[in-house]
């Protein structure tokens, strides 16, 4: 992964002891709250409902022991002993007091990380697919890139002030993990020719308007990546609109001046960064892929792993579930399951942290990701190796087999937490999850992507979920929306709004009461929750939904 | 018609913890049912004036709704609810603390 250089120790310690200042500042009544909110939020820092929430980047959902330690360190100094990983791959702490965090970034800084941009109208962290540089499938590690554009996005002097926040996710595979087109931009590694370049999509997002982003450019040689997207981000900070924050984002832009002025646009912009750009870029980007060459494989017998294989279904069943084909074929990528049933989604304790980061160590070439799905992948780890890290994770309640099934969750923090929030996320993911592994029915279920957001802000992406559930504030009490049909892969879509929502009584059952319609309407069980919809759609699990509404119309 | 004006508290963050406080006639309190509750729209306004002013100790001071159970305040939305109990997945906030 990447190291640090001497410049970005020294700018980080700078930028730190600039906002030390700040707070210092801020404590001594010399800035107001108006003036330190945005200093604050460019540093990570938002006060939410019970507490400051210091929000910390995983650039590209890349961690190793070390800095999964110091997180570690952190949640259990600092906070209350634990940390919530987001869906852009970020982890936050939601129990900091103001005076402390000035000490906390200075702790994030020894491992070379910290806060920066992970708020505010800027350039956010850059996302990845969390399966970078281990996946069969994978074209390149678009890590390297993901590397290049958050040195190029951070302190950007242009891209300080914008309409709204931006967002950049990355993908190597032609199966995209990374949800490219629910961005701002989009890029997914292309070949051509056998030159390497990026399909460009642009306006993608969530929130209050959902919208699948458009194709700008299908194939951009690599060494255009720099000044073609700064064009974007700089015809949009020119023409996005500031007048009304709803409507700001380069989604809104892109679909108010359509696709193809907006690609006139960039084209002409372009033609000047692109003289702007000499070519240190893709010298920088040879020196960062250095800091990226895959671990040196190693040989073993992978006896240990048929052994356990046969003789243990537990082990087997975490197997099918939690196991990904690696590039090498003796290794496999494991994805730890930070969705224990009656579990908060995404939460890790200290403790667990600390095995997690130990077992990358020991068996997992110093390697770990987070994924957008709120999961810890260990991407390497040879198969020999696989029963003793099984074994470690479920003595430390990591090892539950769900991946990708029903109880496998995103949920934000909702009401719980968030500030913005009109609903609660969590204990419905909760009930949910217990719901259906009381009946222990998610592995006859099949693969089923629930998704959770306590506003329309879609934190929690439910316009993807194959069921998304939206948790909104009518009247004074909480109800939740369903749609059905979303998909965050390379076939993205928003899913249908089924119709009126559900008290949070009733949200749990109408849910089963959905998969319980798909059970009854699949050709057989490899016929998949979301191919099921597409067959059939909507009408069977909205008679389903609201019974009495069919009657009426009969 | 102008909607009658209901029972409100004056309730903010605290700037160094961060967490949820309430305005007593003579101070701030970490308790709901210790807050002073405003029960006249002009006292109401200029009580929420002066802790907006108190820039050095709190953040976003506001008037919640309350209603009086056994004398006491309590929340009519279950925001202000969940602000003053805790999160609902760990005995953490005031929760703990009263607990």
């Amino acid at each position: 992964m990447y190291s640090y250089s001497d410049f970005d120790t020294a700018f980080l310690a700078q930028r730190n002891a600039q906002f030390r200042a700040q707070v210092e500042r801020r404590i001594a009544g010399h800035l107001t709250e108006d003036e330190f909110k945005p200093l604050r939020l460019m540093n990570g820092l938002y006060l939410q409902l019970h507490a400051y929430m210091l929000r910390v980047a995983i650039p590209y959902g890349t961690l190793n022991g070390a800095r999964m330690r110091k997180l570690a360190d952190i949640a259990e100094r600092w906070d209350k002993g634990y940390g919530h990983f987001t869906t852009r791959q970020n982890i936050q702490f939601n129990w900091p007091e103001l005076r402390d965090v000035p000490d906390m970034l200075d702790a994030l800084a020894e491992v070379g990380m910290h806060a920066i941009q992970t708020s505010g109208n800027t350039i956010r962290n850059v996302t990845a697919d969390h399966f970078a540089g281990a996946a069969a499938d994978e074209i390149a590690d678009p890590r390297p890139v993901a590397e290049l554009l958050r040195q190029w996005s951070t302190d950007h002097p242009e891209f300080q002030f914008m309409p709204r926040k931006f967002k950049i996710a990355i993908t190597g595979s032609p199966n995209d993990r990374a949800v490219t087109r629910a961005h701002d931009i989009g890029l997914r590694m292309v070949e051509r020719d056998g030159a390497r370049g990026f399909e460009v999509i642009v306006g993608g997002g969530l929130g209050r308007t959902p919208m699948i982003g458009k194709v700008i450019n299908d194939f951009l040689p690599e060494p255009d990546l720099l000044p073609y997207l700064e064009a974007i981000v700089s015809v949009w900070n020119q023409i996005g609109r500031r007048d009304n924050k709803y409507k700001a984002r380069i989604k809104i832009t892109v679909h108010e001046h359509g696709i193809d002025d907006i690609r006139r646009r960039v084209d002409e912009r372009f033609a000047q960064t692109r003289a702007a750009f000499s070519g240190v870029d893709q010298q920088m980007l040879r020196e960062i892929e250095a800091h990226f060459a895959p671990p040196a494989f190693q040989d073993a017998d992978t006896a240990p792993y048929d052994h356990a294989l046969q003789h243990y279904p537990a082990f087997r069943s975490w197997a099918d579930t939690n196991l990904t084909p690696h590039r090498a074929p003796d290794h496999a990528i494991v994805t730890i399951s930070l969705k224990k049933h009656r579990a908060t989604p995404g939460d890790a304790s200290a403790s667990q942290m600390r095995l997690i980061a130990g077992l990358a160590e020991r068996y997992g070439y110093d390697e770990i990701r987070i994924s957008h799905e709120q999961n810890v992948i260990l991407p390497h780890v040879h198969k020999a190796a696989l029963p003793a890290v099984y074994s470690a994770l479920r003595a430390e309640g990591l090892a539950t087999a769900n991946i990708g099934l029903v109880s496998d969750i995103i949920a934000c923090p909702g009401m719980d937490y968030c500030a913005l929030a009109t609903a609660r996320s969590i204990p419905i993911a909760q009930e949910i999850a217990t719901a259906f592994d009381d009946l222990k029915r998610e592995h006859e279920i099949g693969p089923l992507k629930i998704k959770i957001s306590g506003c329309i802000n879609a934190c929690g992406h439910h316009h993807v979920g194959h069921i998304g559930i939206l948790g909104l504030d009518r009247a004074g009490v909480e109800n939740y929306q369903i749609t059905l049909g979303g998909d965050h892969s390379e076939n993205a879509a928003i899913g249908d709004r089924v119709g009126p929502g559900f008290s949070a009584d009733d949200i749990v059952p109408a849910v089963e009461r959905i998969v319980d319609t798909y059970l009854d309407l699949r050709t057989g069980p490899e016929e998949t929750f979301l191919e099921t919809y597409r067959r059939t759609g909507m009408s069977p699990f909205k008679s389903a939904l609201y019974p009495d509404a069919r009657l009426a119309a009969e | 018609m102008k909607k009658p004006f209901t029972p409100k508290v004056v309730t903010a963050n605290h700037l160094l913890k961060g967490d949820v406080i309430y305005q007593t006639a003579t101070g701030w309190t970490r308790t709901l049912a210790q807050a002073e509750v405003l029960t006249d729209e002009a006292d109401a306004d200029l009580r929420l004036l002066e802790a907006s002013q108190q820039t050095g100790e709190v953040v976003g001071a506001y008037l919640a709704e309350v209603k009086l159970r056994d004398g006491d305040p309590v929340p009519t939305h279950f925001r202000e609810d969940f602000r003053a109990t805790g999160p609902s997945n760990y005995a953490h906030g005031k929760q703990a603390e009263l607990n």
